[in-house]
């Protein structure tokens, strides 16, 4: 076993967490209280490499193995989750589903824009209707004279309407199967399309300075080359997709749960009550040992589990059981930390408030902790 | 245009420093290293000339094979290739390395050099001059501008004097140059930068031949922590007992009255 990380992994994470400290921590806390999405910290993102941090270097895209990809999106977490879930989305959906499933025009017309992070990109998969049932969605998309028209609607779609977005990639029933069942295939379809609505959501509880969008088709057509991949291949493109994406959201919730173990231990040496540092009391101490510990089992999980994608090993039950891990770690070390802050930690003056808010998504996002279990349970040999 | 960096990686300003038991140096052990802040601006400075102007950047620095790191930021904020003067063999103090980073810089033709204005570990802030001497080259101590002239045979700066005055100042090169935060906003180290760094070459010399019979001209003999501060003492009682438990310990126990 090997567990040094390249000098350029090490490189890499120093410069992601120097770029989070300086650039994006004086900034978060008026984004997230106005729920503001920055352009101009995405492009500084893109300025650094963030997007298409695993994608071929002649499309733009910086070639870097995976678990560089993850690295990158712990440090971003570990200061905030908004900026990180911009780069995990884009990277592992919007990029992801372009660079493994597009052909050679498609790869060429999107890439190196969105790998310069000048543009963003969605992947609708959600709809308001369909969640963890993934195969029940309802939006269609018909070929009819050399067009595919679009119907419906999708929800909780990332980097999906900021002012720099270009399209999203949508997932559409597009026919019958000769079994009966719905055929789903992925079609591309670009903002300003006509009949193509994509509107912020806000009032959100968390990831408040990331860009949120509900799409709405209205009898929406694009030329049938926009089709993604195979037609029919919709279903395993998004089963692909989500395999690698529960790598980045697992990277939020270790980054995250770094971040907030990080301000504890600090609280923990600076803050006095009985004449002491609340730290060199043993029901804190054991509790930031506990913390700690548990960090660096996500940890170890996690970068097992990108080991084995970059090995080109089967990786999908240990993506899905660090996603798992990593989501609740991320509850468990936020709320841990608020605690330790006291009432403080209520305060969104300190960094564990929004910590605390932001760990929430991690159990539902990209497959709930439910599904998480099921994808586990059916790897295990489970019949449910 | 070959432009030069002089760059010292330094122990991270939050290192806890420790003596080793013989008190004769830092025990470096469990420090974490950085690149010399002000030299972050040296590095800048050298690659946003390279961006204008072109000509090729090398990185210099003196010190163990741990050097490499430090150097390697550098390469990857954008720097060509560097070189390492090895302090294995040898002894240092500002001069003997001053002469071996000169020789270094001499060998590779080299007029012009950016530096930080002072290193953040011993803060000696003598390399730029030392180096200029031994090059034969001008030295301009603290800039916080920095013009090359368009044939490139001169550059203009501004340095700051006392009371907030600038002053302009034009310089023939060749010139060493110590680079202040001013000057510029440091670049980060991109992905693509860092992997571009990871095939740039880095030679190594032995600093020792470098130094043609030249010592050292001072030698450290020791170092102390500053003293441990001690506990405040808190005087309680009715006012005139406090009044004179004070008188008594400014007279009998620090005697400074």
């Amino acid at each position: 076993m090997d567990f040094n990380l390249t000098p350029e992994q090490d490189m890499l994470r120093q410069a992601v967490r120097e770029f989070a400290e300086s650039e994006i921590k004086p900034q978060i806390l008026e984004l997230d209280a106005k729920e503001q999405f920055s352009v101009e910290l995405t492009h500084k993102m893109g300025e650094l490499g963030l997007f298409g941090i695993t994608a071929p270097v002649e499309y733009g895209g910086q070639g870097l193995d995976t678990l560089s990809y993850i690295i990158a999106v712990e440090e971003l977490a570990r200061v905030d989750s908004s900026h990180a879930a911009t780069v995990a989305a884009e990277n592992s959906l919007g990029i992801g589903p372009l660079v493994n499933f597009g052909n050679k025009t498609q790869k060429e017309k999107y890439l190196p824009k969105l790998c310069s992070g000048k543009f963003l990109w969605g992947f609708g998969l959600t709809e308001p209707n369909a969640g963890s049932d993934a195969g029940g969605s309802q939006t269609t998309a018909n070929l009819k004279d050399g067009q595919w028209v679009i119907n419906g609607s999708k929800i909780f779609i990332t980097n999906a309407s900021s002012p720099i977005t270009l399209g999203s990639t949508v997932q559409c029933i597009s026919g019958k199967r000769p079994d009966g069942k719905n055929e789903i295939s992925c079609i591309i379809v670009e903002q300003g399309t006509k009949g193509f609505t994509a509107k912020e959501m806000h009032h959100k509880m968390l990831w408040r300075a990331s860009n949120t969008a509900e799409l709405y088709f209205d009898d929406v057509q694009v030329p049938e080359e926009n089709l993604l991949g195979e037609r029919g291949a919709g279903f395993k493109q998004m089963l692909k997709t989500l395999d690698g994406g529960r790598l980045s959201i697992a990277a939020m919730g270790l980054g995250l749960a770094q971040g907030a173990l990080d301000a504890a231990i600090q609280y923990s040496g600076e803050r006095k009550q009985f004449g002491k540092t609340i730290g060199s009391f043993q029901a804190n101490a054991f509790k930031l040992a506990d913390m700690a510990t548990e960090v660096e089992a996500g940890r170890t999980l996690l970068y097992k589990a990108c080991w084995l994608k970059d090995s080109n090993k089967p990786y999908g039950k240990e993506a899905a059981m660090a996603k798992l891990y990593c989501g609740q770690l991320a509850r468990r070390v936020a709320n841990n930390a608020v605690q330790i802050f006291g009432g403080y930690g209520l305060m969104e003056e300190y960094p564990v408030a929004r910590f605390y808010r932001d760990a929430k998504l991690l159990e539902i996002g990209e497959g709930t902790n439910e599904i998480q279990r099921l994808v586990i349970a059916r790897h295990l040999g489970c019949s449910i | 245009m070959k432009i030069g960096i002089l760059l010292k990686q330094v122990p991270d300003t939050e290192t806890k420093i420790q003596l080793t038991a013989d008190k004769t140096s830092v025990d470096t052990s469990a420090v974490k290293w950085i690149v010399n802040p002000y030299d972050e601006n040296a590095i800048e400075a050298a690659i946003q000339l390279k961006e204008k102007k072109g000509g090729e950047v090398i990185v210099f620095s003196m010190g163990p094979a741990r050097c490499v790191d430090a150097m390697r930021t550098a390469l990857a904020m954008g720097a060509d290739r560097a070189v390492r003067v090895d302090t294995a063999d040898g002894e240092w103090d500002s001069y003997t390395t001053a002469v071996a980073l000169a020789e270094a810089l001499k060998a590779e033709g080299v007029e012009l050099v950016f530096a930080g204005k002072q290193a953040i570990d011993d803060d000696a802030s003598q390399m730029v001059q030392l180096v200029a001497e031994r090059m034969g080259a001008a030295s301009l101590g603290i800039i916080e501008t920095f013009e090359l002239s368009e044939d490139g045979k001169s550059a203009t700066v501004t340095r700051p004097v006392s009371g907030g005055t600038k002053e302009i100042i034009q310089v023939t090169l060749p010139a060493v140059f110590g680079c202040d935060k001013g000057l510029n906003t440091p670049r980060y180290a991109s992905l693509p930068g860092i992997m571009k760094a990871k095939a740039k070459p880095v030679v190594e010399k032995k600093g020792a031949e470098l130094l043609g019979g030249e010592t050292i001209k001072i030698k450290k003999m020791g170092y102390s922590l500053p003293p441990e501060r001690q506990p405040g003492r808190k005087l309680t009682g009715s006012p005139q007992e406090l009044v004179d438990g004070l008188v008594k310990f400014l007279k009998e126990d620090v005697k400074i009255i």
